[in-house]
């Protein structure tokens, strides 16, 4: 390491999103004050099913690759590992496949070889269905049971993993840790955690580093975020020239996607910031200490599988008329009814799942709509989801034409009820998949259904 | 007065594919009190806001050390799934900006 940390300090740099970018002056900045380790998050369930379902990644490859080439550099000049989390947006092992090839171009870019350990985290259905007959898996947020018809009906199954795999890699000194799903803390927790820090430290830093920039203010755009561990407490600032850290922003942080803010729940165990005092320490750092960490009686990873739900046919319209706005929900109560008719003896019922969002009225609450009356102008998103492309684009059709023709009461615009801004009004719009399996596994060993694979890339 | 002309930050996001979770920042603690000890924000006032019983209110609690109050909700449709509405749960948060809470 050319720069050594002082003493009983280890300096975290973390990237909470691989591919949303950061501003180069504050990774310069981060460089130059030096840094033990480069953490980065580049996956979540956020942004929904899809990525797990078809094994697609998220991101932008363009993007992805600025940035790992950038922290790559950073790691040329400051000798810190990397340890990178949920490659590839939902961490199964098409995803990491990717992402150690955007590696390998990065490499070969810069001209430069790194012994890269790969943590796959992708399961074994056998091991899971094993592992539901033994008792083993816990019904968690879906408020459901798993069962083997979920295991097999699951596209694909990977585990959030803790930082005990990655600890176990750490211990073969790579450059470069790429994981698949992982939880969010680990990345940034495992080599503090394997060096001594306190793991209650370690985690809760870990927290509030893994979405990056998000707590330092102001909030402009992805950026990076730095922590500083010492054994009786951490310090939190942006290697951003302009950005601070004040007790707020790192404790809204805090509350961030996740129900409990005190009680923080992870693989084996719960970061408890009970007793976490916020102090600040100068206009732009925060000081935390006193969190603390309570290891569960048996050690659990988090199961997130997706199912294939359907193949997806849309189309976008806008209605204008008053006379048709005011009676909206009768025409698509009264349009299903006839939609169902044409469709009798000719594609079975429970193949399809016509949803007609109305933006302007319920579209972004849905159910949870308190708001009844409806805007001047109706965006119509008419959404067929079926068992075949072919079921979904007639599903779709039908509906659209029906509605276009719809002889509403009181109907006096006799041409057509919506305006359809392209031709083809009919956009195919490729599968869609839905979590099936969001469970809790009891693991007895936490590392070894995780091994580790040791490359030499260049 | 409504929530959003008070408080400092209202919004919703994901916590998970299946939970909706709302946070409410205040400014200080001061008006953190005040809105504790006032009654309009509670576990029945956000359940009446979003039409759920207040059962299906999560984890409703104030938090002083954030000047915060949190409360999630099961999402009618989990994330990304058909029929679902917003994917990240970001927009969910308008009836808790408009709660009047004196």
């Amino acid at each position: 390491m050319k720069d050594q940390a002082p003493p009983g300090e280890f300096r975290i740099l973390s990237h909470g999103m691989l591919g949303y970018g950061f501003p180069a002056a504050s990774l310069a900045r981060a460089v130059e004050a030096g840094i033990d380790l480069i953490a980065v998050d580049a996956g979540s369930t956020d942004p929904g099913p899809y990525y797990l379902g078809s094994g697609a990644p998220f991101g932008a490859r363009a993007m992805v690759l600025r940035d790992l080439q950038m922290l790559v550099e950073a790691q040329e000049a400051t000798g810190a590992p990397i340890v990178i989390g949920s490659a590839g947006g939902a961490g199964g092992n098409p995803q990491v496949d990717w992402l150690l090839e955007v590696l390998r171009e990065v490499l070969r870019r810069l001209g430069v070889r790194k012994r890269v350990a790969v943590v796959r985290s992708e399961m074994d259905r056998s091991l899971l269905h094993a592992a539901l007959d033994a008792g083993h898996i816990r019904t968690f947020e879906t408020g459901a049971a798993l069962t083997h018809a979920d295991i097999d009906a699951a596209c694909r199954i990977v585990a959030q993993i803790g930082p005990e795999p990655i600890i176990a890699a750490l211990a073969e000194r790579p450059d470069i840790v790429l994981c698949g799903r992982a939880w969010d803390v680990a990345n940034v927790a495992a080599l503090p955690v394997a060096l001594g820090f306190p793991r209650g430290l370690a985690f809760h830093l870990g927290k509030i580093l893994e979405c990056g920039g998000q707590a330092a203010l102001p909030v402009e755009g992805s950026d990076l975020l730095m922590g500083r561990l010492a054994a009786d407490g951490f310090v939190v600032e942006s290697p951003h020239a302009r950005k601070i850290c004040t007790v707020e922003s790192i404790a809204a942080h805090t509350l961030y996607e996740k129900t409990n803010p005190v009680n923080l729940p992870g693989p084996g165990g719960t970061v408890d910031l009970t007793r976490a005092r916020f102090e600040q320490i100068d206009p732009a750092r925060v000081r935390v200490e006193g969190s603390a960490y309570h290891p569960a009686p048996v050690y659990t990873v988090k199961l997130e599988g997706a199912r294939l739900a359907g193949h997806r046919h849309i189309a976008i319209g806008g209605i204008r008329d008053p006379r048709m706005i005011g009676q909206i929900d009768r025409i698509e109560a009264d349009m299903r009814d006839r939609l169902a008719q044409n469709l009798e003896g000719r594609i079975a019922p429970g193949t399809w799942l016509l949803t007609i969002r109305r933006y302007g009225l319920d579209g972004v609450m849905g159910a949870l709509e308190p708001v009844k009356t409806p805007a001047h102008e109706l965006g119509l998103l008419i959404d067929a989801v079926a068992d075949t492309p072919e079921i979904a684009e007639t599903v779709c059709a039908m509906a659209r034409s029906l509605l276009l023709h719809w002889g509403y009461a009181g109907r006096i615009a006799t041409a057509g009820n919506v305006a359809f801004p392209f031709s083809p009004a009919d956009i195919p719009a490729g599968p869609v998949y839905a979590f099936n399996v969001y469970h809790l596994l009891e693991l007895a060993d936490p590392v070894a259904p995780f091994p580790f694979e040791m490359l030499e890339v260049a | 007065m409504r929530l959003g002309e008070i408080a400092r930050v209202v919004r919703s996001k994901n916590a998970g594919p299946f939970l909706l979770t709302f946070d409410v920042l205040f400014a200080d603690l001061a008006t953190f009190e005040r809105m504790r000890a006032g009654g309009r924000l509670t576990r029945a006032t956000v359940a009446a806001a979003y039409n759920v019983s207040p059962n299906e209110i999560l984890e409703f609690d104030w938090h002083p050390f954030a000047c915060a109050v949190k409360f999630s909700l099961r999402r009618p449709i989990p994330s990304g799934a058909p029929q679902d509405t917003d994917v990240y749960g970001a927009q969910q948060h308008v009836p808790l900006m408009e709660l009047e809470v004196g």
